[in-house]
C-alpha cells in the first residue's frame, strides 16, 4: 500500500475541485500508472462539503483512501481542510487556500467559523502549506483559475514533471480559458513550499 | 491505450461496442450519465424519457423490435418501472435488453438506499455486478449476450462508487448495430393469464439454465491465497476487500443472481472460515445460509451505508482505527445555489406559516435551515398526492393552510396522474409547479416541458399551463418567483379559494440562466440596523460580519437576483451606483 500515493482534494460544492482532480489524474495515467478517481456528484455539488480522491501506483484496488492514509490533503477551503484532516498520515502534507467560505451554521450566526483553525491544523500537521490561490488567480485574470494555482502548488509538493501537468490542463480546459489557467498553473508552481 | 472514465461512462461505451442502438432513462444521480454518452454516440437513438417506467417500456418494444437495448436508472427509478420490469422477465427478450440499476448506498443523493439485487431473486432476473470501470464495461458487452441467449432481460447492479470513480479503461472496437428480425409471437410477447402461464414456465427453465452458467461463467472467480480466511464478495466491496487484506482467498462474483452453489460450496470447503463482505442487505449471505454452509456476514459488518477499506482491516484483521484529531467542525450542508428561483419560494413559505407537501429535486432543500419550509417529501411525484390525503383526513379548512411543491420535471415525471385524482375527487389543494426549464438536481437534463431533446435537437414543447387546464383545474396563474410580494399574494388568494389551483412559479434555474435581475449590490451600513433577515434566507451571496454586526455582500458569490433586497425591511441593499 506504501507504493501508492494518495492525494485527497477538498472543498466546497462548486469551488472546481473536479478539475483539479481530472488533472491530476490525467498526468498520472500519462505517467503510466494505475490511476483511480472518486468524486462526489448530486445534491453536495450545492454548496456543501465535497471530496474527490485521487490514488495512484503499481496497482490501485479502492478508488477510496483509507482514512489515515492520504499523503497530501489539497483543500480549497479552511474548514474543509479540517473536516478531512483525519484522512491524512501522520507526516501528511496539507495545502490549504486562504479562502473562508461560511457554512450555513456559521451564517445564521448559530456557531462562529474558528478563527484560529489553520493555527490548530498546523500543530497537528506541521507540514501545513498555506496559499492564497484566490488572490492570485485573481491577478492572473480570472478567480476561477483558483483551482489550478492549487494544481500548479500540488504538482510540484508531489513531484509531477510541470510539462506533463501543462499538457493535461491543455487537454482538459478549454481553450478560451487555457492562457489564464496555464499561467495560474506556473504562478502555483512558484509557490515556495514548505517541506 | 487505456483511458480514465467513470463506471458509467464505462457502461455506455460497453452497450455501445455490443452494438446497442436503443438507450433510453429518466435522470437520477448516480445513473444519469448513462445514457448522456449513450446520446453522445450518433448512431444510437437515446431518449429522456418522462419517468423510467416509460424508458422501460420504450426499452421493451426496442428490444421487441429487434434492438440491442440499454435502460438506465437509479435504484428508486426500478420501482416506478417495477411494473414492465416483473413481466418483461416473463416474456423475454428479442434483441439483448439490460436494464441498469444504480444503487445509492450511504444516500449521497437519495431518499432511501435500497438493495435492488433483491429484484433480481424476486423477477427472476440475472443481476451482474462489476467491480471498476473496466468490468462495467466488459460485463455491460457480455450482459447484451447472456441477454439474447437466456432469451431474458440482464439487470446490471452498479453503485455510486462505481458510477462516480474513474478507473482505466481499455476500449474495445464498437460492434456493428444489427437489427434482428421481428415476428409476431403473441405467446410470448401478449401476456394474458393463458399465455403468461406459459411464459411462467419457461422463466423457471431459464433460471436452471442460468444457475448452471453461473458455475463456469467468467464473472465468477476464485482467487486463491491464504486459506485460512476465504470471502466472498462482489461489486466495489470486492476492491476493498483486496486494499484491505490483499493475501486472504477471495471468490469475487460477478455474476451475483442466481448464485452458483457448487463453486461457492467448493470454495468453502477448502477455506478454514468464510466470509461474505457485501453492502447493504444480506442477498449473498442468507442464500449460502440457507444452503446450511457455515457463513459469516451481517454479524461483522453493518447493513448502512458504505464499507471502505479500513472497515475490513478492522474487522477481519484486527486494524486499529485511525486517530481522530477531535477538531470541532461546523457542518456544511448543501444550500441552494446564489440567485435561485426556489429561495423565495420556500422563505414565502415559511413566512406564511403553511403546511407543506414537498418533492423531491434541487428544491427538498427548502426543507432544511434556515428555510425549514417542507412537512413532508416521500419520492418523485409524492407531494400533490400526499396533500390530497392530508386534506380527506383534515379537512378543508387544513387544506387552506398547506400547499403541495413540485418541480417541472418532477411534476412531469409523476405529478400529473396525483393532480387528476385532486380534480376527480374534489380536493382543494393549492399546488405550486416551480418550473425553473431544467432537471436541476442531476445536472440540468432537459424534459418534455423544456422543448429540447437529449441531443439538443429542438422538439414540441409540453406545456404545462394548458395540461392543468385540460385534467380540469381551473384556477391557473404564472408568477415570478423572484418577485416576492406577487407570489406571496398569489398563494394567498388560492389557499382561500376552495377549489383546487395551481401556481407555475417560473423562473430559469440560476445555473442556465445567469442574467443577473439588478445591478450590484452592497450593503449600505448606515442603513442596515443588523437583523440578519437577509441572512435567513439561507444565500451565500450575504453573509453577516459578527465584529460591525452588519450584514455585507460577497461580490464573488452573489449573482443579483435581488432577493435579499425585498426581504431587508430598511431598504439598506443598495445598487452600486454607475
Ligand atoms: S441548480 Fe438551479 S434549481 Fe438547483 S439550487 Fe441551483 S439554482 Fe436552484
Ligand atoms: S442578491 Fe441577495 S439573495 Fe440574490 S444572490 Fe445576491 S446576496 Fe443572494
Amino acid at each position: 500500500m506504501s507504493q501508492i500515493m494518495n492525494v485527497l482534494i477538498t472543498g466546497v460544492g462548486g469551488q472546481g475541485t473536479l478539475l483539479a482532480s481530472r488533472i491530476i489524474a490525467q498526468v498520472a495515467v500519462d505517467l503510466g500508472y494505475d490511476v483511480k478517481v472518486t468524486e462526489v456528484h448530486g445534491m453536495a455539488q450545492r454548496g456543501g462539503s465535497v471530496v474527490s480522491e485521487v490514488r495512484y501506483g503499481e496497482k490501485v484496488y479502492s478508488p477510496t483512501i483509507p482514512k489515515g492514509q492520504a499523503d497530501v490533503l489539497l483543500a480549497f477551503e479552511k474548514l474543509e481542510a479540517a473536516r478531512w484532516l483525519d484522512y491524512l498520515k501522520p507526516d501528511g502534507i496539507v495545502i490549504i487556500n486562504d479562502e473562508r467560505v461560511d457554512p450555513l451554521p456559521v451564517m445564521s450566526g448559530k456557531v462562529k467559523y474558528p478563527e484560529d483553525i489553520i493555527d490548530r491544523i498546523s500543530q497537528l500537521k506541521p507540514k501545513t502549506t498555506v496559499a492564497d490561490a484566490t488572490q492570485t488567480a485573481i491577478e492572473c485574470g480570472n478567480v476561477k483559475a483558483a483551482n489550478v494555482v492549487l494544481v500548479g502548488i500540488l504538482s510540484k509538493v508531489i513531484g509531477l514533471p510541470p510539462e506533463k501537468v501543462e499538457e493535461a490542463i491543455r487537454k482538459l480546459v478549454p481553450p478560451k480559458a487555457l492562457e489564464v489557467n496555464l499561467a495560474a498553473f506556473r504562478r502555483g508552481v512558484d509557490w515556495s513550499v514548505h517541506q | 491505450m487505456k483511458r480514465l472514465m467513470i463506471g458509467n461512462e464505462a457502461i455506455a461505451r460497453g452497450a455501445y461496442e455490443a452494438g446497442a442502438s436503443v438507450a433510453t432513462a429518466y435522470p437520477g444521480t448516480p445513473s444519469t450519465e448513462i445514457v448522456s454518452n449513450m446520446a453522445r454516440y450518433q448512431d444510437v437513438y437515446a431518449e429522456w424519457a418522462p419517468n423510467e417506467k416509460v424508458a422501460l417500456e420504450v426499452g421493451i418494444g426496442a428490444s421487441i423490435g429487434g434492438a440491442r437495448t440499454l435502460v438506465a436508472m437509479k435504484h428508486v427509478g426500478i420501482n416506478v418501472a417495477a411494473d414492465p420490469l416483473y413481466t418483461v422477465a416473463y416474456t423475454g427478450v428479442n434483441g439483448g435488453l439490460v436494464i441498469v440499476s444504480a444503487d445509492d448506498p450511504g444516500m449521497h443523493s437519495s431518499q432511501n438506499e435500497q438493495d435492488n439485487r433483491g429484484y433480481g431473486q424476486f423477477a427472476k432476473l440475472p443481476v451482474i455486478e462489476p467491480s471498476d470501470s473496466q468490468e462495467a464495461k466488459d460485463f455491460t458487452s457480455l450482459a447484451f449476450d447472456i441477454s439474447e441467449e437466456f432469451d431474458t432481460p440482464v439487470m446490471l447492479r452498479v453503485t455510486t462508487r462505481l458510477s462516480h470513480s474513474q478507473t482505466l479503461v481499455e476500449e474495445g472496437e464498437p460492434g456493428e448495430r444489427v437489427l434482428k428480425e421481428y415476428k409476431k409471437d403473441a405467446p410470448k410477447y401478449v401476456m394474458l393469464p393463458g399465455y403468461a402461464r406459459g411464459r411462467h414456465v419457461e422463466v423457471e427453465k431459464r433460471m436452471v439454465k442460468l444457475a448452471e452458467y453461473a458455475e463456469n461463467t467468467p464473472l465468477n472467480r476464485i482467487e486463491w491465497g491464504d486459506r485460512r480466511l476465504g470471502i466472498i464478495t462482489s461489486g466495489v466491496a470486492y476492491q476493498y476487500v483486496r486494499e484491505a487484506l490483499p493475501d486472504v482467498s477471495v471468490l469475487k462474483l460477478g455474476l451475483v443472481n442466481p448464485l452458483p452453489k457448487d463453486l461457492i460450496t467448493s470454495f468453502a470447503d477448502q477455506v478454514e472460515r468464510l466470509v461474505v463482505v457485501e453492502e447493504l442487505e444480506p442477498v449473498i449471505e442468507q442464500q449460502i445460509k440457507a444452503w446450511g454452509i457455515d457463513v459469516e456476514g451481517k454479524e461483522l459488518f453493518t447493513l448502512l451505508g458504505e464499507y471502505s477499506p479500513e472497515m475490513i482491516a478492522q474487522r477481519l484483521a484486527g486494524a486499529e482505527p485511525a486517530t481522530s484529531s477531535q477538531l470541532d467542525i461546523p457542518p456544511r450542508p448543501p444550500l441552494l445555489c446564489p440567485g435561485c428561483p426556489h429561495r423565495g419560494v420556500f422563505y414565502t413559505l415559511r413566512r406564511m406559516r403553511v403546511t407543506v407537501m414537498g418533492d423531491i429535486g434541487c428544491y427538498t432543500l427548502g426543507a432544511l435551515s434556515p428555510l425549514e419550509a417542507m412537512d413532508a417529501c416521500v419520492c418523485m411525484g409524492a407531494s400533490i398526492g400526499m396533500a390530497m390525503g392530508m386534506e380527506k383526513a383534515r379537512g378543508e379548512e387544513f387544506a387552506a393552510k398547506m400547499v403541495a411543491v413540485i418541480g417541472d420535471s418532477t411534476f412531469v415525471h409523476s405529478g400529473i396522474t396525483p393532480l387528476i385524482d385532486t380534480v376527480y375527487n374534489q380536493g382543494t389543494s393549492t399546488v405550486l409547479i416551480l418550473d425553473n426549464d431544467t432537471t436541476a438536481m442531476t445536472g440540468h437534463q432537459d424534459h418534455p416541458a423544456t422543448g429540447v431533446t437529449i441531443k439538443k435537437s429542438p422538439t414540441k414543447k409540453l406545456d404545462i399551463e394548458a395540461l392543468v387546464r385540460a385534467v380540469g383545474i381551473d384556477n391557473v396563474r404564472v408568477v415570478d418567483p423572484l418577485k416576492l410580494d406577487e407570489l406571496e399574494a398569489a398563494i394567498r388568494e388560492e389557499l382561500e379559494r376552495r377549489e383546487p389551483s395551481v401556481i407555475i412559479a417560473k423562473r430559469a434555474c440560476a445555473l442556465i440562466d445567469p442574467t443577473p435581475i439588478t445591478s450590484t449590490l452592497f450593503v449600505d451600513e448606515e442603513l442596515c440596523n443588523g437583523c440578519k433577515a437577509c441572512i435567513r434566507i439561507g444565500c451565500t451571496g450575504i453573509f453577516f460580519n459578527d465584529d460591525e454586526k452588519k450584514a455585507a455582500i460577497n461580490p464573488n458569490t452573489c449573482v443579483s437576483c435581488g432577493m435579499c433586497v425585498q426581504v431587508c425591511k430598511f431598504d439598506a441593499i443598495k445598487v452600486v451606483e454607475g
